[in-house]
């Protein structure tokens, strides 16, 4: 199924199809790694619900529900 | 994909080595990702010969170090960390142009082995500098424990490049490291490296590369300035501008990025930057095979605690109020002996120096300026020591992750909560701890309005006014809406930065997670004292001299006109004292100076050390005791008790009488003071807002640090030497003028809280955006933004009353 890393829950991994938005943050997304065909596991959402942290290639990366909206990802 | 060698990467004009000295004299620049330990590398090798400076018109740090190895002279460059090297962030703009215009001689990248893949995305972006770059494997003991095997001879191999493992932390591998890069500046050949794009993107490199080789003054590898161009990278582009014929090159970049961007439904520096990731996918799978991506770490089990989704905000108000304790609570020990030692330094000068203009400068000026630099330096060693343990284990990133949706509310990040609390205690650290926001606007706005934050010198003078204007019971409600006022502005202010001194889109909030680790003291005490060292130097400085600015503005002109003789003041009294002493002691018991009868002098002496006992905290006595005491004398000394006793009541009237003119003389010399001038200048400017002249003079010197409002105050209101812990004669002095009441009383408290940032708080704000701009700018929107909200709300208590 295809949807948006932020709608994943903590646990959930998802493959990312393509990474949308543009500008500084998406290069940032793109620099961390998060291109398509990586895999990314949701890890935990922040005590108030935003940012989350997930892990992708082997390291923990947190972001917000914002950016997070902006990559696609197969479930 | 595959990795392809060719010849075609060429730098021209080779000859200018950059910092490049002698033949003896090697160039290191360290690149390497943050959290990749390269600091500690850095460290590990050049020990204490190392210095911290600012590159030219960025706040960016330039760290340098050196190092004698093998007869060799080294001098080690630390870059700022980064994870690429696009133009969109100023670490990485720094990173790249050390690279590009100072072709140090070597760049050694620091990976971090246990988080290979993403590290060696930069790697490929240096080797694409075409300069000579060795890879230093770091934390192999960490990748070990998580059951990475990474083959090193594979990877040397795969990039065409010397690979050697080290292990920072425990300071391993740092002679095989200084081997390696000996090794291969003697070789002085770098391989040349390219990556394959793709053949579109190839054909697009070849068509740029070709046409830039046209240009004659270009200093840069080509292929590398083709790819930046065709990833947009606004630096670069910019530069090409200014070269004859770059126009003509840069309308070629944007019919040729067109097309890509047909091609690939997507803009082409995406589509770069995933060839790359997907050629260092490559690379990672072979030489790192069967790796679990998504196992559980120690750090995710600790993590599990530390953000966890109850406990985590409770655990980090308790780490953040242990930090605020540390800082404040604790310096406030080693402050205070600092502070009497300083003391003790003046007063013995004091005895030294003949009265004078000399002794004035000495003592008030400069002791009191060195004194007020050194008072804060518990405060910011202790300050560093808790931020370098932060930053190191790495929970700093999880204080964020954690704060970060209440701060993000206000347009700030969540790493801002720390400096905004810390400014509670003092502006000064607050300011400098900003430096752990890497975004420069998050961090410009979080400096601008960290001195909102009510600072511990603001307290005494809150307490002075509420003490003398609001019943106890309406203090505590008082000094808690002054508190949420310097919030709420805080709040505001941010935004309205946010929105019209630094628009734009947002940046990323997207952060690494560093895992836990336990940090070395070695790490944690250079960070110290290198801030500290730096805030003695650039800082101190400034707030001396500020400080003897101040002392000359209250102390100056000296030649005054006073409205009366105040020394014929003083010799009336003291010669109406001998005239009674004369009528009342001497001539009744037929002496002619007092010392001619021994015995009462030294009974006066007896009821002078009875009654001062009275005021000696540690033998206090009751005015019961004192009375027995005294009776007890007047028995044994039934005679001469009477006179002595009417001695030392003239005595004391005299004193008193004495004092009263000197406090007196002393206001009027500052209400002539140019502090005192420029306070009646700017009196119909604060007028509206229920200030007097008195006031006016106040504010003005209380720039120096805002508890010196209150010893002003009394001096004005002829009260002398106010202690800012005891205030008592000055709130009877201030509760009995006129022109007092408790809606001006508030209104200042007010105005205090929110003009200017002291003048330490602008020294530090100088030294930290490197700029004078933003000290003018900060003082000057606090000054207005105080009057605004101060006559808002006076005249709205004047419209009530």
């Amino acid at each position: 199924m295809i949807k948006t890393l932020n709608q994943l829950g903590s646990g959930e991994t998802g493959v990312v199809i393509k990474v949308y938005g543009s500008g500084p943050v998406k290069r940032r997304i793109v620099d961390m790694g998060i291109v398509a065909e990586t895999l990314i596991q949701v890890q935990k959402l922040a005590p108030l619900g935003d940012p989350m942290e997930i892990k992708v290639k082997n390291f923990n990366l947190s972001l917000r529900k914002s950016e997070a909206a902006l990559i696609e990802v197969r479930t | 994909m595959k990795f392809g060698r060719s010849d075609a990467g060429r730098s021209i004009d080779d000859t200018q080595g950059g910092l490049l000295m002698s033949t003896k004299s090697l160039t290191v620049a360290l690149a390497g990702n943050p959290n990749s330990g390269k600091t500690t590398i850095f460290n590990n090798i050049t020990g204490a010969r190392q210095h911290v400076g600012n590159y030219p018109g960025v706040t960016v740090e330039r760290r340098e170090g050196f190092r004698r190895y093998q007869g060799k002279e080294l001098l080690l460059v630390d870059l700022p960390g980064t994870y690429s090297l696009t133009a969109h962030s100023l670490d990485e703009l720094v990173a790249r142009n050390v690279i590009v215009n100072e072709k140090p001689d070597i760049i050694v990248n620091i990976l971090d082995a246990s988080n290979l893949e993403r590290n060696l995305y930069l790697a490929v972006q240096l080797l694409e500098l075409e300069r000579p770059v060795v890879l230093a494997l770091n934390m192999t003991d960490v990748a070990e424990a998580r059951g990475l095997k990474i083959n090193d001879e594979l990877l040397s191999h795969k990039l065409g490049i010397s690979v050697v493992r080290m292990v920072g932390n425990r300071n391993r591998g740092t002679d095989d490291l200084l081997q390696m890069v000996s090794d291969a500046a003697a070789a002085n050949a770098h391989q040349p490296f390219n990556l394959d794009y793709g053949q579109e993107i190839e054909a697009k490199i070849k068509l740029v590369t070709e046409a830039l080789e046209a240009l004659t003054e270009v200093k840069y590898p080509l292929r590398w300035l083709a790819i930046k161009l065709l990833e947009n990278d606004q630096d670069v582009s910019s530069a090409i501008k200014l070269v004859v014929g770059g126009f003509k090159i840069l309308s070629l970049v944007e019919q040729a990025r067109g097309e890509l961007k047909v091609i690939f439904n997507d803009e082409p520096e995406l589509v770069i930057a995933e060839s790359r990731y997907r050629f260092v996918g490559e690379v990672y799978r072979q030489v790192a095979p069967a790796n679990n991506d998504l196992g559980k770490t120690t750090s995710d089990r600790i993590d599990n605690v530390l953000t966890h989704r109850v406990l985590g905000l409770p655990i980090f108000f308790g780490i953040m109020w242990l930090l605020f304790n540390i800082v404040f609570t604790v310096g406030a020990y080693p402050q205070e002996w600092l502070e009497q030692g300083i003391t003790w330094g003046g007063a013995f000068l004091g005895q030294n120096l003949a009265d004078g203009a000399l002794k004035s400068l000495v003592v008030d000026g400069i002791i009191g300026g060195v004194g007020s630099v050194i008072s804060f330096l518990p405060n910011i060693l202790l300050l560093f020591l808790g931020i370098a343990l932060l930053e190191d284990t790495g929970y700093m990133a999880r204080a964020a992750f954690v704060v970060d949706r209440v701060m993000r509310a206000v347009g700030l990040h969540g790493k801002s909560f720390i400096p905004l609390l810390l400014g509670f205690g003092c502006s000064v650290p607050a300011i400098m701890g900003t430096r752990t926001l890497e975004n420069p606007r998050d961090r410009m706005v979080t400096i601008l309005v960290a001195p909102l934050m009510s600072c511990s010198a603001r307290l005494p003078v809150y307490t002075l006014l509420t003490a003398a204007f609001f019943s106890p019971q309406l203090a505590g409600t008082v000094l808690f809406s002054v508190y949420v006022a310097g919030i709420v502005l805080a709040i505001f202010m941010a935004l309205i930065f946010r929105k019209f001194l630094f628009p734009g889109a947002a940046e990323a909030f997207v952060m690494e997670m560093p895992p836990y680790h336990l940090p070395t003291i070695r790490s944690i005490f250079t960070h110290m004292w290198e801030r500290s060292v730096l805030y003695l130097k650039k800082a101190g400085t400034l707030i001396l001299v500020a400080s003897i600015l101040v002392w000359f503005a209250t102390n100056y002109p000296t030649n005054i006109e006073y409205s009366k003789d105040y020394d014929q003041e003083k010799t009336q009294v003291e010669e109406s004292f001998s005239a009674q002493v004369t009528q009342n002691i001497l001539i009744p018991l037929q002496i002619e100076n007092p010392e001619d009868n021994e015995a009462l002098g030294a009974l006066v002496g007896e009821i002078a050390a009875i009654n001062d006992a009275k005021d000696k905290a540690e033998q206090a006595l009751s005015a019961a005791a004192i009375a027995d005491k005294l009776d007890e004398l007047q028995q044994a000394q039934s005679i001469l008790y009477p006179y002595a006793m009417q001695y030392y009541e003239f005595e004391q009237e005299k004193q008193s009488e004495t004092e009263k003119i000197d406090k007196e003389q002393a206001g009027e010399k500052l209400a002539k003071s140019y502090a005192g001038q420029f306070g009646k200048t700017i009196e119909p400017v604060i007028r509206p807002l229920g200030f007097d002249w008195k006031i006016g003079v106040s504010l003005v010197s209380a720039m120096a640090a805002k508890e010196v409002l209150v010893s002003t105050l009394g001096t004005i209101y002829d009260v002398g030497e106010i202690d800012e812990e005891d205030s008592t004669s000055l709130q009877e002095a201030l509760a009995a003028d006129p022109a007092f009441s408790p809606l001006v009383a508030y209104c200042l408290m007010i105005f205090t809280l929110i003009y200017s940032p002291c003048l330490a708080a602008l020294a530090v704000l100088r030294r930290e955006t490197n700029s004078w701009k933003w000290p003018a700018f900060s003082f000057c929107y606090s000054t207005v933004l105080a009057w605004i909200i101060t006559l808002a709300v006076y005249q709205m208590g004047m419209m009530l009353s």
